[in-house]
This record gives C-alpha cells, sequence and structure tokens, in this order.
C-alpha cells in the first residue's frame, strides 16, 4: 500500500517539478552555450521569463484546430510522464510518447503553411528515426529486468548500464533528435531560430507556444529518466550516481551541440539506424543470449 | 446446428434472389434485409456459442456429394473463363490437377475415412463469424449506394450489379462455410469459392486490366489451393484423416505432420498475399472500392490467415514455423516500407493491409500463448479499422474523382464529417492507444518470449515506417484549408449508414478490447493452450482504454476557449490574404501548393518488392526443401 | 510583473536598405554586444515576435510585406526604425518608389538614427523600445470589463462599431 502512496506522491511531484528542472534545465543549457561561445549569456531564469511572456501575449491563430492539436500534445506528454513517475510500463511510456508526437506533427500539418508542412515532414522523419531505437531500448530493459515494470527495473540487483551499454549508446544518440540538438535539429531548433522560422511552430505563438515550451520542459525531464535507469538499482547510493548520469548526459548533448553543424534528414535517418542496429541490436542479442 | 445453416443459407438465398430479380427496387429491399438479418443470425450465433466450444458430427451421408458437386460446379465456372471466355490453358491445368486429385482421393480413400467431427465451433470461429457477419454486411449494404454511384460515373462499364451482390453473398456464405468447417474437404471446397469470388469480382469492370490483374488473383489462389488438396491427399493416405482438428492433434503429439503444415500454410500465405504472392492483392485495387474492402477487411485475406492461426499451436521452432514467422516477418517490414513511397489512396491502404497480415502470420508462425492472443487480437482490429478505411477512401474518390492522397487536400473542411471517420479509421490503424498498438504491444513480448532477435528488429523498424504514412496521410486530411463548398451533399445514405457504424465499431472495439480479450480470445487459448495467462497486465488494458474515452472526450473542447485573432499564415509577408497564394517577385500571384514526402530513393516500391520477394521467395524454397526431405527421408 | 521586458524576441524585416544597417544589426548577437544576455532573440518569426525591427525605407514593392508582417505580430508589440533610411527615406528619399521612412506604412515607436547606426545605439534603441512595450503591456492589462471592449474593438471593429451603435440608440 505504501508503494502505490509512493507513486502517487512521485507522480504529483513530478507534475509540480518537472516544469521548475526542464525550465531550469533549458536556461543552464543556453548559459552554458553562451560561455562556449564566450558570451555573457542571458540569465538561467530566461526560458521563465518567456514562458510567462508568451503566455500573456495577445491570442492569435490561423484556425481554430491547432490550439486543440497542440493541447493534445502537451496532455499526452504529461501523461506519459505521470505513467514513468508513477512506476507503470515502459512500453506504455514509450507508446504515449508516440501518440504526443503525432499531436504535435498534426497540429504543424493543419496550418497548411509551407514553413510548417516541410518541419512536419522533418519532425515524423525524426520520430520514425528515434522509435526503433525507444523501443528496443524497453526491449533490453525487459530482457535484462524481466520485467516492462520501471519499478522492476528500479529494483534490478545490478547496474542495468553494465549489460546494455550498446543500448545506452543508442539512446544517447537518438536523445539529440529528441533534446532538438545539433546535428538532428531539422524539424525546429531551439538555438538558431531561423531553420525554417522554426519548422513545426512557425504558426504556433502566444499562450499556445508556451504550451509546446511546457511540454518539452516535461518531456526533456522524462527522457532524462530513461537514462536514470540504467544507472539507478537496488544500491541505496546509486540513484546519486544515476542523477550524475542525467546530468552528464544532458550537457554532454550541449556540447556536441555546439561542436556540430546541423545534418540533411538522410545523414540523420541512416546514421540513427545504423547505430540502432549496431550498438542497438548487437546488445538485445547479447541479452538474449545471456537469459 | 440449425443457426449454422441459416447463416450460411441466407447469403445463399439472397444472393440467387438479387441475382434472379433484377430490378433496382427489389435489390434495394433484399440486400439490406439481407444483410441485417445476417447481421443478427451472427450476433446470435455469438452469444449462443461464445464460451461453449463444440464439435459437430453432422452425420449427413450425402455430404461427401455434396461437397464433390460444388467442387465440381465452382471448376466449370473456372474452366469456362480459362478455356472458353479467356484463354489461358495453364491456369486451367492448375484447376485441373487440384479437381483430378480431390477426385481421385474422395473415390480411393475419403469414403472409407471416418470423421468425427465436420464442424467445430469455438471462439476463434466465432470471432470470424462476426467480423464476416458485421463488416461483409456492413459493406454489402454499403455497396448498394456506392455501386448506383459508379455506374453513374462509368457510362461505359456495363451494369452487372444483379452479379456483382450476387457474388458478394455468395463470398459472405462461403466464408461463413470456411470459419465453422473441420473437415478439411469441406473447408477446401469454401476456400475454393472464395477464390472464384474474388477473381470474378476483382474483374467486374472487365476492363483489360481488369481482367488481368483478376487472373492474376486466380492463378496465385489456385497455386495455394493445388497446396492444399495436396495436403489432405497427403494427410489421408499418411494419416487417415482430413480433420483440421486431428491434424492439430497429431502436430502436438510430434508425429512428423510438418509437410501437411507447411502446405497449408503455404495455401495460407497465397490467401493472405504474402510476400512473393502480395500481387494479386494490389492488383485487386482495379475493383470498385467495396471489393477491395470486403477482400481485405473482413473475407479473402482473413480466410489466409484463419487457417494459419488454426495450425498456430503446431507451428513454433519447427521448420514450418520458422517459414512461416519469416515469411510473415519480411512482409510486414517491406509491405510497410512500400507504403512510404505510395500516393494512391487505394495502394497505401493495400499495403499496409498486406504488413499487417504479415504480422499476423509473423506471430501466428511463432506460435505461442501469446504470440496467436495477438494473431487475433490484430484480426478484430484490422478488420474493423482497414473495412472503414477503405469505404471512407472509396467514398472520397467518388466525391473528389481521385483516390490520390495529395488530393485529400483539405477535406477537414470540405468533408468534416467523411474526414472524421477517416481520422478514427487511421488513428485506430496504428496510434495508441488504439489497439492495434496494444497488439503491437503484445507482439513485442511474444517474440522477445520467443527469442528471435532478427524478429524485433523486424518489428520495431516495421512499426516505425507504419508510423510515418499513416501521419503523413492523417497531416493531410486534417491540413486546414477553409472549402468555398461542402462536398459531402452526393454521399448516398445506405454509404453514410455503413460508415457511422464503422466508426462507432472502431471506437467501441477499441474502448471494450480488455473484454473482447477476456471473453473472446483468452476462452479459445486456454482450450488450445491448456494454459492461461495476461499476455498484457489487466490495469495496463484498463488504462488504454481509458485513454481512448479520453481521446473521445477531448474533441468536445475543440474551438472552444479564448477567442483568438485569426491571421495569414507566414509565407514571409508575402501572403496575398487567402493562405493559398503569395505574391512573387514580379508582382504575379503563384498558389501555394504542398506535397508530402515519398522518400523514392529510400522506400521505392519496387526495391522493397524485390527485396521482399528475394527473401521471402528463397525463405519458402529452402523451408520446402528442407521440410521435403525430411518427410521422404528413407 | 511584467515579463515582457525580460524576454523581447524580435523579428528583423530588411525594407529597402543598403545591408549596411542590417550589418551592424546582427553585430549585436555577437559575442562582443551579445544582446542574449537582456534575453532578446531574433526569431525571424512575426508570430513569436515582440519587436518588429525594420531597417531601410518603404517603397510601393515593401509597402504590403511590412504591413503584413505587423499584422502578424501579436499584441503587444513596439515597432523600431533602425538607421536613417528607416527614419525619414535616408539617401533614397526622392526615388521615383520611395514613401519615405517606415512610419509612413506602420506607427514607429523608436527611431534610431545613423547610417549605418552603430551597435551600441541599435542596443540602446532597443532598451528604449522595451519601455514602451511595458506601458503597451500595462495598456493591455486594464480591468476586465474594459480589457473585454478592447478586444472586442481589435477583433472586430464593425461588431464593436455596432454595438456601439445600438447603445446609441
Amino acid at each position: 500500500m505504501s508503494e502505490m502512496v509512493l507513486n502517487i506522491i512521485s507522480g504529483i511531484a513530478y507534475l509540480i517539478l518537472a516544469p521548475v528542472i526542464g525550465g531550469l534545465l533549458a536556461g543552464l543549457d543556453r548559459k552554458i552555450s553562451a560561455r562556449m561561445q564566450r558570451r555573457v549569456g542571458p540569465p538561467v531564469l530566461q526560458p521563465f521569463y518567456d514562458f510567462f511572456k508568451l503566455w500573456d501575449k495577445q491570442p492569435i491563430a490561423v484556425n481554430e484546430a491547432q490550439r486543440f492539436y497542440v493541447f493534445g500534445f502537451l496532455l499526452f506528454v504529461i501523461i506519459s510522464g505521470l505513467f514513468f513517475f508513477t512506476h507503470g510500463d515502459i512500453l506504455l511510456v514509450v507508446f504515449t510518447l508516440t501518440m504526443a508526437s503525432v499531436c504535435f506533427i498534426v497540429a504543424a500539418y493543419s496550418s497548411n503553411s509551407p514553413y510548417s508542412q516541410v518541419g512536419a515532414e522533418r519532425e515524423l522523419v525524426q520520430t520514425m528515426a528515434y522509435e526503433p531505437m525507444l523501443l528496443l531500448m524497453a526491449l533490453g530493459f525487459y530482457l535484462k529486468c524481466g520485467s516492462f515494470s520501471i519499478d522492476t527495473i528500479l529494483k534490478a540487483p545490478s547496474m542495468n548500464f553494465i549489460y546494455m551499454p550498446g543500448i545506452f549508446i543508442g539512446l544517447s544518440f537518438i536523445l539529440l533528435i529528441k533534446f532538438r540538438k545539433s546535428p538532428f535539429d531539422l524539424s525546429m531548433s531551439h538555438e538558431v531560430h531561423q531553420e525554417l522560422i522554426r519548422g513545426v511552430i512557425t504558426e504556433i505563438s502566444g499562450r499556445t507556444l508556451a504550451m509546446i515550451e511546457l511540454a518539452h520542459w516535461y518531456e526533456n525531464v522524462f527522457l532524462l529518466g530513461f537514462v536514470y535507469l540504467f544507472f539507478a538499482w537496488s544500491a541505496p547510493w546509486s540513484p546519486a550516481l544515476a542523477v550524475l548520469m542525467c546530468l552528464f548526459t544532458y550537457f554532454s548533448d550541449v556540447l556536441v551541440d555546439n561542436c556540430c553543424s546541423r545534418v540533411k534528414w538522410e545523414q540523420m535517418l541512416s546514421s540513427t539506424w545504423l547505430v540502432t542496429l549496431v550498438a542497438g541490436f548487437v546488445n538485445i542479442m547479447f541479452l538474449m543470449y545471456m537469459r | 446446428m440449425s443457426l449454422f445453416a441459416l447463416l450460411i443459407g441466407v447469403p445463399l438465398i439472397a444472393a440467387f434472389l438479387v441475382f434472379c430479380l433484377r430490378g433496382n427496387g427489389a435489390r434495394n429491399a433484399i440486400v439490406p434485409l439481407a444483410s441485417a438479418v445476417t447481421m443478427g443470425l451472427s450476433v446470435a450465433a455469438a452469444l449462443k456459442f461464445f464460451g461453449h466450444p463444440e464439435f459437430f458430427k453432422l452425420a449427413a451421408p450425402e455430404l461427401p456429394m455434396v461437397i464433390m458437386a460444388l467442387d465440381i460446379i465452382a471448376a466449370v465456372v473456372i474452366l469456362y473463363y480459362t478455356l472458353v471466355r479467356f484463354k489461358r490453358p495453364w491456369i486451367a491445368l492448375l484447376e485441373l490437377v487440384q479437381l483430378g486429385a480431390v477426385f481421385w482421393f474422395e473415390k480411393t480413400v475419403g469414403h472409407s475415412i471416418d470423421i468425427a467431427a465436420n464442424i467445430a465451433i469455438d471462439n476463434f470461429a466465432m470471432i470470424m463469424v462476426l467480423i464476416v457477419g458485421i463488416i461483409g454486411s456492413l459493406i454489402a449494404v454499403f455497396s448498394l449506394g456506392y455501386m448506383e454511384e459508379f455506374q453513374k460515373e462509368h457510362r461505359d462499364v456495363e451494369d452487372r450489379r444483379p452479379f456483382f451482390f450476387f457474388v458478394i453473398f455468395l463470398f459472405l456464405s462461403a466464408m461463413f462455410g470456411l470459419v465453422i468447417s473441420n473437415n478439411l474437404l469441406l473447408m477446401y471446397t469454401c476456400w475454393e469459392i472464395t477464390s472464384l469470388c474474388s477473381f470474378l469480382l476483382i474483374g467486374y469492370t472487365q476492363t483489360e486490366e481488369a481482367i488481368n490483374n483478376s487472373f492474376k488473383a486466380l492463378w496465385m489462389n489456385l497455386l495455394g489451393g493445388l497446396a492444399f488438396a495436396i495436403a489432405i491427399v497427403w494427410l489421408g493416405l499418411e494419416y487417415s484423416t482430413v480433420e483440421l482438428s486431428m491434424l492439430v492433434n497429431l502436430g502436438r503429439s510430434s508425429e512428423p505432420v510438418e509437410l501437411a503444415v507447411a502446405l497449408l500454410v503455404f495455401c495460407g500465405f497465397t490467401k493472405a498475399a504474402m510476400m512473393p504472392f502480395s500481387g494479386w492483392l494490389l492488383g485487386a485495387m482495379v475493383a470498385p472500392t467495396p471489393t477491395s474492402a470486403l477482400l481485405h477487411s473482413s473475407t479473402m485475406v482473413k480466410a489466409g490467415v484463419f487457417l494459419i492461426i488454426k495450425l498456430c499451436p503446431i507451428l513454433g521452432s519447427n521448420h514450418a514455423g520458422l517459414m512461416t514467422m519469416f515469411v510473415g516477418g519480411a512482409t510486414f517490414l517491406f509491405a510497410s516500407c512500400a507504403a512510404i513511397s505510395q500516393s494512391d489512396g487505394k495502394k497505401v491502404l493495400a499495403y499496409s493491409t498486406i504488413s499487417n497480415l504479415g504480422l499476423i502470420v509473423c506471430c501466428a508462425g511463432i506460435g505461442s500463448y501469446e504470440a496467436a492472443w495477438t494473431a487475433i487480437m490484430i484480426i478484430v482490429f484490422h478488420a474493423v479499422a482497414k473495412s472503414l478505411m477503405f469505404l471512407s477512401v472509396g467514398t472520397a474518390e467518388q466525391q473528389l474523382e481521385s483516390r490520390n492522397i495529395e488530393n485529400f487536400d483539405g477535406m477537414f473542411c470540405s468533408m468534416p464529417r467523411l474526414s472524421l471517420c477517416m481520422i478514427i479509421g487511421i488513428c485506430g490503424m496504428f496510434l495508441a492507444p488504439f489497439g492495434m498498438l496494444i497488439s503491437k504491444w503484445a507482439a513485442m513480448k511474444a517474440f522477445v518470449d520467443a527469442g528471435h532477435p532478427l524478429l524485433l528488429l523486424v518489428l520495431v523498424f516495421g512499426s516505425s515506417t507504419t508510423l510515418f504514412y499513416w501521419t503523413k496521410w492523417l497531416g493531410k486530411i486534417t491540413a486546414f484549408i477553409p472549402a468555398k463548398e461542402n462536398l459531402e451533399e452526393g454521399i448516398h445514405g445506405v454509404q453514410w449508414i455503413a460508415l457511422r457504424v464503422l466508426s462507432a465499431l472502431t471506437i467501441i472495439t477499441c474502448i471494450l478490447f480488455p473484454g473482447i480479450s477476456q471473453y473472446g480470445v483468452i476462452p479459445y487459448l486456454e482450450v488450445t493452450y491448456q494454459t492461461n495467462m495476461d499476455v498484457i497486465a489487466r490495469s495496463n488494458l484498463l488504462i488504454m482504454s481509458m485513454m481512448v474515452i479520453l481521446l473521445v472526450v477531448l474533441p468536445l473542447r475543440f474551438g472552444k476557449g479564448r477567442k483568438q485573432k485569426q491571421v495569414v499564415t507566414n509565407l514571409a509577408g508575402e501572403n496575398s490574404g487567402d493562405n493559398l497564394s503569395y505574391r512573387g517577385a514580379a508582382g504575379q500571384t503563384i498558389p501555394v501548393t504542398l506535397r508530402n514526402w515519398y522518400m523514392e530513393k529510400w522506400f521505392g516500391e519496387a526495391k522493397m518488392k524485390l527485396c521482399g520477394f528475394i527473401l521471402c521467395g528463397s525463405c519458402l524454397l529452402i523451408e520446402f526443401a528442407i521440410i521435403l526431405g525430411g518427410a521422404f527421408h528413407v | 510583473m511584467s515579463y515582457i521586458k525580460k524576454s523581447p524576441w524580435l523579428v528583423h524585416y530588411d525594407g529597402s536598405s543598403c545591408n549596411g544597417c542590417d550589418i551592424e544589426v546582427l553585430a549585436c548577437l555577437t559575442p562582443l554586444y551579445d544582446v542574449e544576455r537582456f534575453g532578446i532573440v531574433n526569431t525571424g518569426n512575426p508570430k513569436h515576435a515582440d519587436i518588429f525591427l525594420v531597417t531601410g525605407g518603404v517603397n510601393t514593392q515593401n509597402l504590403p510585406v511590412v504591413k503584413q508582417i505587423y499584422e502578424q505580430i501579436p499584441e503587444p508589440k513596439v515597432v523600431i526604425a533602425v538607421g536613417t533610411c528607416a527614419c525619414s527615406g535616408g539617401v533614397f528619399h526622392d526615388c521615383y518608389n520611395m514613401l519615405g521612412g517606415m512610419d509612413k506604412a506602420i506607427p514607429v515607436d523608436v527611431y534610431v538614427p545613423g547610417c549605418a547606426a552603430r551597435p551600441e545605439a541599435i542596443i540602446d534603441g532597443v532598451v528604449k523600445g522595451l519601455a514602451v512595450l511595458e506601458e503597451k503591456q500595462k495598456a493591455l492589462a486594464v480591468p476586465v470589463r474594459e480589457k473585454q471592449a478592447l478586444r472586442e474593438k481589435e477583433l472586430e471593429p464593425e461588431m464593436a462599431i455596432s454595438k456601439s451603435q445600438e447603445a446609441g440608440k
């Protein structure tokens, strides 16, 4: 019973804290990127300023439908995060996340604007590129821990990373896509705002845009949760290590972001699938053999 | 038992009635009535037999004679078309060989074999009866309106509607016979009738292309029929039985029946359009849309997978099982890739059908409890959603005079109700929390537990490509382009009835699928596998169906909320005001046209087909060589 | 508290300038000036922007473009004219197709003169614009009933007019 209470508490904590942590991470990201470019950079709280400003702007839209889809995006991201933090089923998390990204893509399509449409197509290619790796990751945990349940995965007797380094490499690779970092920030870039005039979200503004920012904060937090799963096991001190590894992953992605230029979609698709095949699949074969 | 006689008889009577009373009025009365009665009967049968599997001996001494007579009638019709009407002698040869084999078998061995049960009724057969009864009848009702419009639009096509409806009802009747028969000879007869019906339906328009494609369907299915006949003969000679349940029992007690199993599976492949036999299903696109809907969703292809799933318990790690899972897996992957490069709506649907069938076959090949659960669940969801998709695409085609997805631009505004049906269909086909995804989930689990890493790879890549082409399509129809006029006026009332009922069915099956699993599929598997387990935890199933309810409730908020100022889309400040064109550099107005990505270079149809055919073909050859070597090893 | 001062996003549009001012505008983004420390982002998308920063004058060709971009920026918004051409038409003032400075097309809030305007001057202009932006924000944040009236006026001028006429009757 107490476990259930704990799960509910962690779910509520996610609802409240995830935007704060996600926003702070985004702010740190901007600050660190600026320092890497020898700039002062914006305040760490800048993403929150942006968010509240957008929230107060005059509502404008190209049609009535778009806001609805964006709302669906936010809702499903939050739901899939909730499944994660209430220790639900990891496949359910991945599937709900897919649902959210379909909402996001349809929001872009619905505007019938060229920039949005190109953004949507690119976003779709990105989704197609990262989806296999996410599923393989879930399968990897199933093979290692014998269950898709995050509860069981967290109580693993040994560090998951040791058995699935290939899958971790694959995951870090696709996290570049999910965090919208160069070289894979084709559909909408967080930094260089000129690419396709932000592609997917070209036609979205004001409060609707703020909702998308919020959804991305939520999303980023539980994507880092996936990284957490690799380094957390039954040892009492492992959560500290896992959180450190999450931060390390996030900031190494920031580093990559600042070192790389954007690639074409073909290169993104082929490199991601190649990594999925080589690192992910070989690891899966190993886990199957171990079983 | 009389219930089943009615189930087969009612469509049969309706078929002859519509054929004899050729008037439009009579047909407009008979078709809905017969469909309603068929639907009612199938529901009644399901209510009566769900959870009470039964075998019937059907001790009618004239049954073998009836079967033979039907075989001969079907053969005569085929021979008439292949030898007299059109000169395709080698197809006639295929038919003659199998007819001869069955005839010889019946004369020499057949009559001495004691048959314990001709009819087997279990939950799976009942699910199939429901699918055929409800969806098939709805399609028949839909065709009433569709064919009227079709004949108006295609003046050059001879009006053969009495014949069309005759074949449709005959088809339904044969399907009912097929899913309840346990006697392989009886099943073979129904099998041949469905092959013949699909041949007649595909060739409906009598154009050059239609005739060629119908013969393609005929020879591929007759090849399967030949395999079926050989399997019967071999089984009869070796084990002196012609019962499906006996075959499964033999396989369970590890008798070497692999050859018969492999032949039957092969026969299922041809019917279920596995690569390299996928050609006929794609060719079937030339027929009027209800035909495609019927072939793709509830009948024909489902007969193929039905047979394979019936054999599920004796597939698995043997060679027949390996052949099944790898042909299925490769077909799933390559067909879903090929769908990306297609812009013709019906062709995308065809490839998606092939790929889904591939997944079903692949699951059936694994043969475990969870895999069989998955396969049956996919059949249910696929039948409902795919028939809805076909009927909406067909309707859209009539209104827009094109079935190219690129021309579905702005459907959301010009045909709001139809596009809603289409959206429900698409979501049902691939999106969480709809049923299809549950099946994929279970498939994943089944594949991991079976320990086939290659199949896992096929599944994860196949599902991501599936996501791509469906979302692309979804995006196209949700694009918001204010319409000048509503194009839904010309859609016939009966068409709306079918579309609405199917949309509702799609949502209902998605919400109620924990129930379908609990009361429909699991009891069947309990009997078949003698174990009981939850493939997906019940709490997760409930969460998923709650999410479907959420998705149904959510649109009520549509368009509510703060008032928004409408602005034009961003065309770098040159939008000429209507979002549909922009001012060019020389002051001229240039229309905005948006096209989807097809990635021909990556996922070209020819390339995918080549890969799929080579893989599946060589897999078939190798496995058959091994099985034959094993069977005739001295 | 108004956050708009802390997060001004701008869209930069080049009317008919000689590109001198545009280079100076971009120079503001470089590490030397780094306007991002004020939270300023060059979005390139009017729908995300708060500040419309224009260089060059307005002519018959770009008049509808400038107006459309201005329309697409959600309230509150300010317009900053950067450079002499944007302020008054500059050296192109007497060209056959020139209408003059940006204020001939849209209401300009801040003028930043200079040929080309120096980055320091541009940043100064943007900061001045922020004060205007805050005022506009406050004006928008008037009590609810007035706000409703304001919004009606802005969304549907005809409707608002007809309502006031009804009131007059």
